[in-house]
């Protein structure tokens, strides 16, 4: 059988050497008409969803402008298959909030979180979106992750380019190691329904009538 | 003023008006006065209360139960023509038997003057005083905003609501010496309430609605609309 040396279920130990093993799982025989690679679903499911995450940028105050530098040609984010902002909820893969949230603006952002499609990620950018920061006062939120859950905290007043470059790459990396079959991760808390943050499915459908071409993609939707 | 608006050019200022230069050597206090603070004692007499000159501005002290009066003059005589308010806001001093300032920033652009009017409301009184609207249509963000941070009623606005906080903002006015810096309510209920208020309601039928507002439009918006072609959503 040529090349292949792909690992039957028999041979994988620890999960260590099965990473190890996808990287070199990847087979070809020259004398066949077809070539052929074999991988595991997960494996190819998460390298997709880690090179082409589609951010939704959230950005309110001086981080921003970082962020935009970070996607401007200098520091280019397309280099990670992020090319594409999404500045519509519905097709974005990642939040990215840049900067600080106010009271005001915490319905807003909740909200924009509900509307992405699963699966779905969140970056919390510079010190006032992940903590406050300087703004301990009446009027600022303390931190994103007291409304919406948030994978990478990049710190920093603002981040460096580098800096969120960082917590992309590592946004990626925890999204290699994502397995399909935990479906934990992709668990929501449903707001209150006796809340007005709670909006019945029926009128979700309604609010996110057909545009583009996401005609199906409709957050109650199965 | 026949026109609704003049636009002033170097060339068409009023006569009298002084040239555009960068005052030198401005005293703290004292100093010339605006002229028009003379104007309005000859016009006024005992309304106004008190005239200041910091730093080359002056300030002008009035009764608030006259203030709409005064600032319809400065805005209508030949003489004055304050067409542009500039800002509306409040001081409150630190030390708390000091009255309460509401503070209306005026501008003459023929005349090229600046006029600081402040009304005093002692402490305990009503804070209340007449709104600028009628004068300058422009008060009415400026108006809710003083409202919003020191919670100061004007009469005969038309629209009087908070404008940086959000509706159901249920703490008080945040820029009062006695309001916490962090609020009076803890971060949980402050988060609680913030989120239970509704995105979408936060403007009133009068921002909403185009109908109201159809004669003020443009003639080739008017145009359009009653063509029938939509607008907005």
């Amino acid at each position: 059988m040529g090349l292949s040396r792909h690992p039957s279920l028999a041979d994988t130990q620890t999960l260590a050497a099965r990473t190890t093993a996808d990287r070199e799982i990847v087979s070809y025989d020259p004398k066949s008409q077809e070539g052929w690679v074999t991988t595991r679903l997960d494996f190819l499911v998460n390298w997709g969803r880690a090179n082409s995450l589609w951010p939704m940028p959230f950005g309110t105050a001086c981080c921003a402008i970082e962020f935009m530098a970070t996607a401007a040609s200098h520091y280019d984010l397309a280099r990670f298959g992020m090319e594409r902002m999404s500045f519509s909820p519905r097709q974005a893969d990642v939040l990215i909030c840049a900067g600080r949230v106010p009271f005001k603006l915490a319905p807003i952002i909740r909200r924009i979180w509900q509307q992405m499609p699963q699966p779905k990620w969140c970056i919390s950018m510079g010190a006032c979106a992940s903590t406050g920061g300087m703004f301990d006062n009446y009027a600022v939120v303390q931190g994103i992750d007291t409304i919406i859950p948030v994978d990478v905290y990049v710190p920093g007043c603002p981040p460096r380019p580098e800096g969120l470059l960082h917590g992309i790459r590592m946004l990626q990396e925890k999204v290699k190691n994502e397995r399909g079959a935990d479906e934990r991760v992709r668990d929501e808390m449903e707001p209150d329904p006796n809340s007005k943050l709670y909006i019945p499915p029926a009128m979700i459908d309604e609010l996110s009538e057909p545009f583009g071409n996401s005609v199906h993609q409709t957050r109650s939707a199965p | 003023m026949t026109a609704p608006f003049a636009v002033v050019t170097p060339g068409s200022a009023a006569p009298g008006a002084t040239a555009p230069a960068t005052p030198k050597n401005l005293p703290h206090t004292g100093g010339e006065a605006n002229p028009s603070a003379e104007a309005l004692r000859a016009r006024f007499g005992a309304a106004i209360e008190r005239v200041d000159v910091v730093w080359g501005e002056t300030t002008v002290y009035v009764q608030g139960a006259r203030l709409l009066e005064i600032v319809r003059w400065l805005h209508d005589d030949p003489a004055q023509q304050y067409d542009y308010l500039s800002d509306v806001t409040a001081v409150e001093h630190r030390d708390l038997d000091q009255p309460l300032e509401v503070v209306w920033h005026l501008r003459s652009l023929p005349f090229r003057r600046f006029l600081r009017v402040k009304v005093r409301i002692a402490k305990g009184e009503k804070l209340e005083v007449d709104s600028v609207w009628p004068v300058y249509k422009g008060a009415d963000w400026l108006e809710r905003e003083a409202y919003d941070m020191f919670g100061i009623d004007f009469r005969g606005h038309p629209d009087m609501r908070r404008i940086l906080m959000w509706e159901s903002f249920k703490e008080g006015y945040p820029l009062r010496k006695d309001f916490p810096l962090r609020g009076r309510f803890s971060r949980s209920e402050q988060l609680r309430q913030a989120l239970d208020q509704d995105p979408e309601a936060r403007y009133s039928m009068e921002e909403l609605s185009v109908a109201d507002a159809f004669e003020d439009l443009p003639p080739d918006m008017r145009e359009r609309l009653a063509s029938g072609e939509k607008v907005g959503e």
